[in-house]
């Protein structure tokens, strides 16, 4: 793991465990600048207990974290599940996080950047999984982040908008110049999403390029031989696109879509 | 208006207008058990101060924050549900409330103007008890008001965003303790928690903002200490109670109101 000036955070050697159960075991991952990092790995391989040790949220009982002074850190987590006691719209949410600078041409310049524009009046109680995760994005862009950091983003998204949403991210990393680092379990859709795969399973079983991890040994048995050779990053065309809920709309719509929308970029199951 | 009156009505409104904001946190938070902890423990805390002959408040205080320290110890053995410790704590500290006024012999000891208030008793030091420390509690509130909220939504969140969520609670805490201390006068320590949490509940579906919850609260509150002494007025009735049923009958009548902006 080379360590460069443009490191955002870096965790080494990571050992967690809870109550004599271990949980990581010599784990790591680093991000740079302007890169998106994808930890994925089996339901309990410690993904979300890596990411929550390099933000801070959990103590290890081994292991170096590298944070760079100063880092903005925009935090998208798992869920969100806000009490159905608390009134909150979407508009008096965005302006949570930041103590200054939520001024509302802002908030609305945030949601509108993530395709989340129309929702801005409505209880976030009530928002659908795609509508609610985009809404903790633009929440999370507020901030002006250096490092973005996404739990599972797609979670309770559809098929569609998830490769919706991916995307979406790549765009922000694009324009922000931001970096990423992502947990996923989802391997079709994320591959060709992400510069560099960190496969975990409570160690680093391999980690590189998207597609260079897939023909690894320690990734094919982890997941499986069928599953690995079957995958296949590709290419298709697309003549319309998917809003936050995956209902269809027409392309030249534009709005929340950039032009590289009728070109899908994932990993399917042949 | 009779004097004793009109420092009744000016003890309950300041009351009902910090407890808005607090009571607003506690369904949030749903802390409303530890409310009921808290304020069950505060006649232990009236008690030992008598005893040792400091200020009541300052020996609700103490003890309140010991409950919240016990809790927070007892939690960790992380084999009874939070609701059974707050029992425990609640019953407990009430039960040895009780246990410590019978040593109160020589003072003498209203036990029932504590349990179920006195408003109607409210002097002129207890006005600038109640003003005095609803103004820090009020400024406190409104500095933790973003961080704490925060915390509220999403708690890891606000860590990484830079909160200090264990500050933040606890701050919060001392904060209730203060004022189940404000409110035992008016309504009395077994009916301080449905002050706070029945004016929030009250005014949920009229809200739509966290701030717009607080303040209608705060209103809701007060409206419920007008009624309740005209109506301990007009029909002879125990005021603390009176206050808690006229702030029961505006909850009931408000969930009949569609929510705003639901369809």
């Amino acid at each position: 793991m080379p360590s460069n000036s443009d490191i955002l955070i870096e965790a080494k050697g990571v050992d967690l465990s809870f109550g004599g159960g271990a949980v990581l075991n010599g784990a790591g991952a680093a991000v740079r600048d302007a890169e998106i990092v994808t930890i994925i790995g089996p339901n309990g391989a410690g993904k979300t207990s890596l990411v929550r040790v390099m933000l801070g949220l959990l103590q290890p009982q081994k292991g170096k974290i590298y944070r760079q002074p100063g880092l903005r850190i925009g935090y998208v987590p798992q869920q969100l599940s806000l009490d159905p006691a608390l009134p909150m719209t979407v508009w008096r949410f965005m302006a949570l996080g930041v103590t200054r600078g939520g001024r509302g041409e802002r908030r609305r310049a945030a949601l509108e950047e993530v395709g989340a524009g129309s929702v801005i009046d409505r209880p976030l109680q009530e928002l659908s999984g795609g509508e609610l995760q985009r809404v903790l994005l633009a929440r999370a862009l507020l901030r002006q982040p250096r490092l973005l950091v996404l739990d599972e983003p797609v979670q309770g998204v559809d098929v569609t908008g998830q490769a919706e949403l991916y995307r979406l991210i790549g765009r922000i990393r694009d324009a922000r110049g931001c970096g990423v680092l992502m947990i996923s379990h989802d391997l079709h859709l994320v591959m060709a999403a992400t510069d560099h795969v960190v496969c975990l399973n409570q160690h680093v079983c391999c980690a590189g390029h998207p597609e260079s991890v897939t023909r690894d040994p320690a990734y094919i048995e982890m997941f499986g031989e069928q599953v690995a050779k079957t995958m296949a990053v590709y290419h298709h065309h697309h003549d319309h696109a998917h809003d936050a809920d995956g209902n269809i709309v027409p392309l030249a719509d534009g709005g929340a879509q950039g032009e590289e929308t009728a070109q899908e970029d994932g990993v399917k199951l042949q | 208006m009779d004097d004793f009156l009109f420092r009744a009505v000016l003890g309950g409104l300041g009351v009902a207008l910090i407890s808005g904001p607090l009571g607003a946190f506690v369904v949030w938070r749903r802390k409303a058990y530890f409310g009921a902890a808290l304020s069950h423990s505060a006649l232990l805390g009236v008690a030992l101060g008598l005893i040792l002959g400091v200020n009541p408040v300052a020996g609700v205080l103490a003890v309140c924050i010991a409950v919240a320290v016990i809790l927070v110890f007892l939690r960790r053995g992380r084999q009874l549900g939070s609701d059974t410790i707050l029992g425990i704590l609640a019953h407990g500290t009430l039960a040895l409330g009780l246990v410590a006024v019978a040593f109160l012999e020589t003072v003498r000891f209203d036990l029932m103007a504590y349990l179920f208030g006195d408003i109607l008793s409210v002097g002129v030091e207890d006005l600038w008890l109640i003003y005095g420390g609803g103004l820090a509690v009020g400024v406190a509130m409104a500095a933790l008001w973003r961080p704490l909220l925060a915390a509220t939504v999403h708690e890891e969140m606000a860590v990484v965003e830079g909160v200090n969520v264990t500050a933040v609670s606890l701050a919060f805490m001392i904060l209730l303790a203060v004022v189940v201390a404000l409110a035992m006068k008016v309504v009395g320590i077994l009916l301080v928690t449905s002050l706070l949490i029945i004016p929030a509940a009250a005014v949920r579906p009229l809200s739509v903002t966290p701030e717009g919850m607080a303040g209608l609260a705060a209103v809701a509150g007060c409206l419920s200490v007008g009624f309740g002494l005209w109506g301990s007025m007009a029909f002879d009735l125990p005021a603390g109670p009176a206050i808690v049923v006229a702030a029961l009958i505006l909850f009931f009548v408000s969930q009949l109101i569609p929510g705003v902006g639901r369809k």
